[in-house]
C-alpha cells in the first residue's frame, strides 16, 4: 500500500476543515469518493478534488505535500497511523487527537494540540497562540500525549493543560502554562511575561531564569532532583532536547500561590 | 545407591525440590553505589525465609549508572512469598521503612510482570497532599517530599506467578571453615546469575529444616539427619568425614534462573576442590512429592 498523498494544487481560495481527512474516517471510502468530500468552509464549498491532487492508498499513513495556513484541523481527532504535512498549517492543527503521530513541516497556526489527549504531535517551525490549549467554553486543555514544537510557541501555550508534555524549543510567548492543571511543560529559548500564571498543579521546565513571574511564585531552593534527572533523560533519549536541560539540581519556584500553589518552576541552578 | 564423584567430590544421587512463589523487583538508586547498597541491605534484612519473616529477599545483581532509570548507581531486589497479598504487604513495609527513609534514595520498577504491585502509588500518601504525580514516557511516577529533597518513586511495580522458591543444595566438608570456603565460592558464582537470589545471611544456611518437629506449633526444626554432631545417635545422613555441613538455598524469578544458579553455584564448590573446600555435595528434598519443581544434582553439574 502507497502512502495516501493529498498534493496542493494552489493556494485554497477560501480557509478549509481538513477534519474528514484522517485513518478513521477514510477507511474504507475510495479515491473518487474522497475527491468529492466537502472541505470548504465558505460559500466556494471547495471538495477535497478541487484543492488536492489524491494519490495512494494508505489512510494509515496520510501525507499532504504543500502547506497554507489556511488548512484548519489538520487530522483532528487521529487516533493512529501517521499524518505528515510538508508545509505551514492552520488553526487547529493535531486538536483533540488521540493516537498516532502527527508530523507539521512547517509553522502552525493558533490552537495546535487543543486539547490533545494521546499521540505525538510535531512542528518544525513555530505555533501560534494558545498552544495545546482549550477552546472558549472548554475546561482543560491538553490532556495527554506529546506536544514538540521546533521553533517558537505564541501566548498562552499549555494554558490549562491537565495531562501529557509540550516541549517548545526556541522560546515562547507571555503566559505559557498560565492555569495549568498539571502536566509538564518544557521551554527552551526562554519564556516571556509570567510563566505559571495563575498554575494550579504541574511542572514547567525552563533551561534559564525566566524574565519575570508572577510575584505569588515563592523561591524553593535547588534540592536535588532525580524527577530532573528522569525527564532529562528522557527529553534527549525521545529526540527532543540534545543535552540536559536541568541538571541534577534544578532551582524550583513554587506556585502560582494566588490559586492552589502546588506547581512549581524549575530552570538549571 | 551409586554416587558420582566429580574433581574428588562425591555428588548424591538425589535432587533439590522446590516450590512455585509470587515474586517482584524493584531497583533502587541512591547518590552513590554505598547508599543503594545500603537501602537494599537495611529492606532485605530479616528475610531469610517465608517460614519467620514473611517474605524472602535479597539483592540480585548491582547495577552501574548507566543500567539505571535516572543515571545513578543502583541495586535490582527481588522480593518472594507464597501469595500476592502478602508479596504486596511486604513490599509495602518494607519500601516504605527501609527505602524511603534512606538518604537520596529512589525506587523504581524491576520487573515487568503479569500483574502489577502497588509501590509509589500506595506510598505517596507520605506527602500528606503535597506529593507530585508525574506520567513520563508511558512510566508513572510519585515525588514525595522528604527532607533531603525528594523521593521519587515509580507507581508499581510487576508481580510475577512463574517464581520458584527453595533450590537448594549442601556442601559438606571435613571442616567448618572447609564447608565455609565452598559455600562462599558458591555464594559468589551464583551472585554473577540473573533473576535468582540465596536470601540466607550471606547466602549461606547453617541450619537446614526438616518440616515439623515434636513440639507443637514447630512448622520446621533441626535436620538431625545432617548435624554431625548427632551422627551415630540418630539414623545419619553423614559419613565419618563430614564434619560440618552448610545449605545454598536459591529463589529464582524462573525454574531457569534457579537452574542456572545452582549450576552455577555447584561448578564453584567443584572447582574449588576437596583439599580447600567440600568433599561431598547433596540436596534437600521431601520424597518429590510437595514441590513442583525437581532439580537432579546430576543434572546441574559443569
Amino acid at each position: 500500500m502507497k502512502a495516501l498523498t493529498f498534493t496542493l494544487v494552489a493556494e485554497p481560495p477560501e480557509r478549509l476543515d481538513l477534519s474528514p481527512l484522517t485513518a478513521e474516517r477514510l477507511a474504507g471510502i475510495e479515491r473518487h469518493d474522497i475527491e468529492k468530500i466537502r472541505i470548504g468552509m465558505s460559500k466556494h464549498g471547495s471538495k477535497v478534488g478541487d484543492i488536492f491532487r489524491v494519490a495512494g492508498n494508505d489512510p494509515l499513513n496520510i501525507v499532504f505535500e504543500g502547506g497554507s495556513a489556511r488548512l484548519d484541523r489538520v487530522a483532528e481527532g487521529m487516533r493512529g497511523g501517521s499524518v505528515r504535512l510538508v508545509g505551514d498549517a492552520g488553526a487547529q492543527a493535531g486538536r483533540a487527537m488521540r493516537g498516532g503521530k502527527l508530523t507539521i513541516e512547517g509553522d502552525a497556526g493558533p490552537h495546535a494540540g487543543s486539547g490533545m489527549r494521546g499521540g505525538r504531535l510535531e512542528i518544525t517551525g513555530n505555533a501560534g497562540d494558545h498552544l495545546g490549549a482549550p477552546l472558549t467554553g472548554e475546561l482543560a486543555g491538553m490532556n495527554g500525549g506529546v506536544l514538540i514544537i521546533r521553533g517558537k510557541a505564541g501566548a498562552f501555550a499549555a494554558d490549562r493543560m491537565r495531562r501529557g508534555l509540550i516541549a517548545v524549543l526556541k522560546g515562547s510567548g507571555d503566559h505559557a502554562g498560565s492555569r495549568m492543571i498539571a502536566g509538564t511543560l518544557v521551554v527552551a529559548g526562554g519564556t516571556g511575561e509570567m510563566p505559571g500564571y495563575l498554575m494550579r498543579r504541574g511542572s514547567i521546565l525552563l533551561d534559564r531564569a525566566p524574565r519575570s513571574l508572577s510575584p505569588s511564585f515563592v523561591e524553593c531552593g535547588a534540592p536535588e532532583s532525580v524527577f530532573a534527572a528522569i525527564i532529562d533523560r528522557y527529553l534527549i533519549t525521545e529526540g527532543i532536547l540534545k543535552r540536559p536541560l536541568l541538571g541534577n539540581a534544578p532551582h524550583r519556584y513554587g506556585g502560582d500561590n494566588a490559586v492552589l500553589g502546588l506547581g512549581e518552576v524549575l530552570f538549571p541552578h | 545407591m551409586p554416587n558420582l564423584s566429580v574433581n574428588g567430590i562425591m555428588i548424591d544421587d538425589t535432587f533439590a525440590e522446590a516450590f512455585g512463589m509470587r515474586a517482584t523487583a524493584i531497583i533502587i538508586t541512591a547518590p552513590n553505589r554505598k547508599w543503594a547498597r545500603q537501602a537494599a541491605i537495611t529492606m532485605t534484612g530479616f528475610a531469610t525465609s517465608v517460614i519467620g519473616c514473611g517474605c524472602e529477599a535479597a539483592i540480585d545483581v548491582e547495577l552501574p549508572p548507566s543500567a539505571t532509570p535516572d543515571g545513578r548507581p543502583g541495586c535490582r531486589v527481588m522480593i518472594f512469598a507464597m501469595g500476592t497479598d502478602e508479596l504486596q504487604k511486604q513490599l509495602l513495609n518494607r519500601v516504605g521503612q527501609c527505602v524511603l527513609t534512606s538518604p537520596g534514595s529512589a525506587c523504581f520498577a524491576g520487573l515487568e510482570g503479569s500483574a502489577a504491585l502497588k509501590l509509589g502509588s500506595a506510598l505517596r500518601y507520605f506527602g500528606d497532599g503535597w506529593q507530585i504525580s508525574k506520567k513520563i514516557g508511558g512510566r508513572h511516577f510519585w515525588r514525595v517530599p522528604v527532607m533531603d529533597g525528594e523521593f521519587l518513586c515509580e507507581a508499581t511495580t510487576g508481580l510475577t506467578k512463574e517464581a520458584v522458591g527453595g533450590g537448594n543444595f549442601f556442601v559438606m566438608a571435613e571442616s567448618s571453615a572447609k564447608a565455609l570456603a565452598a559455600a562462599e565460592a558458591a555464594v559468589a558464582a551464583i551472585g554473577q546469575v540473573p533473576g535468582a537470589i540465596v536470601p540466607f545471611p550471606g547466602g549461606i544456611a547453617r541450619s537446614g529444616s526438616k518440616i515439623g518437629g515434636k513440639y507443637k506449633g514447630m512448622i520446621a526444626s533441626a535436620n538431625e539427619a545432617y548435624a554431625p554432631t548427632l551422627r551415630g545417635v540418630v539414623k545419619s545422613a553423614l559419613g565419618p568425614d563430614i564434619n560440618a555441613v552448610l545449605e545454598i538455598v536459591i529463589d529464582g524469578e524462573t525454574n531457569d534462573a534457579v537452574a542456572a544458579a545452582m549450576k552455577a553455584g555447584i561448578k564453584a564448590v567443584i572447582e574449588l576442590g576437596p583439599q580447600k573446600g567440600a568433599v561431598r555435595i547433596s540436596a534437600g528434598n521431601y520424597g518429590g512429592k510437595l514441590g513442583k519443581f525437581i532439580y537432579s544434582l546430576k543434572d546441574m553439574l559443569p
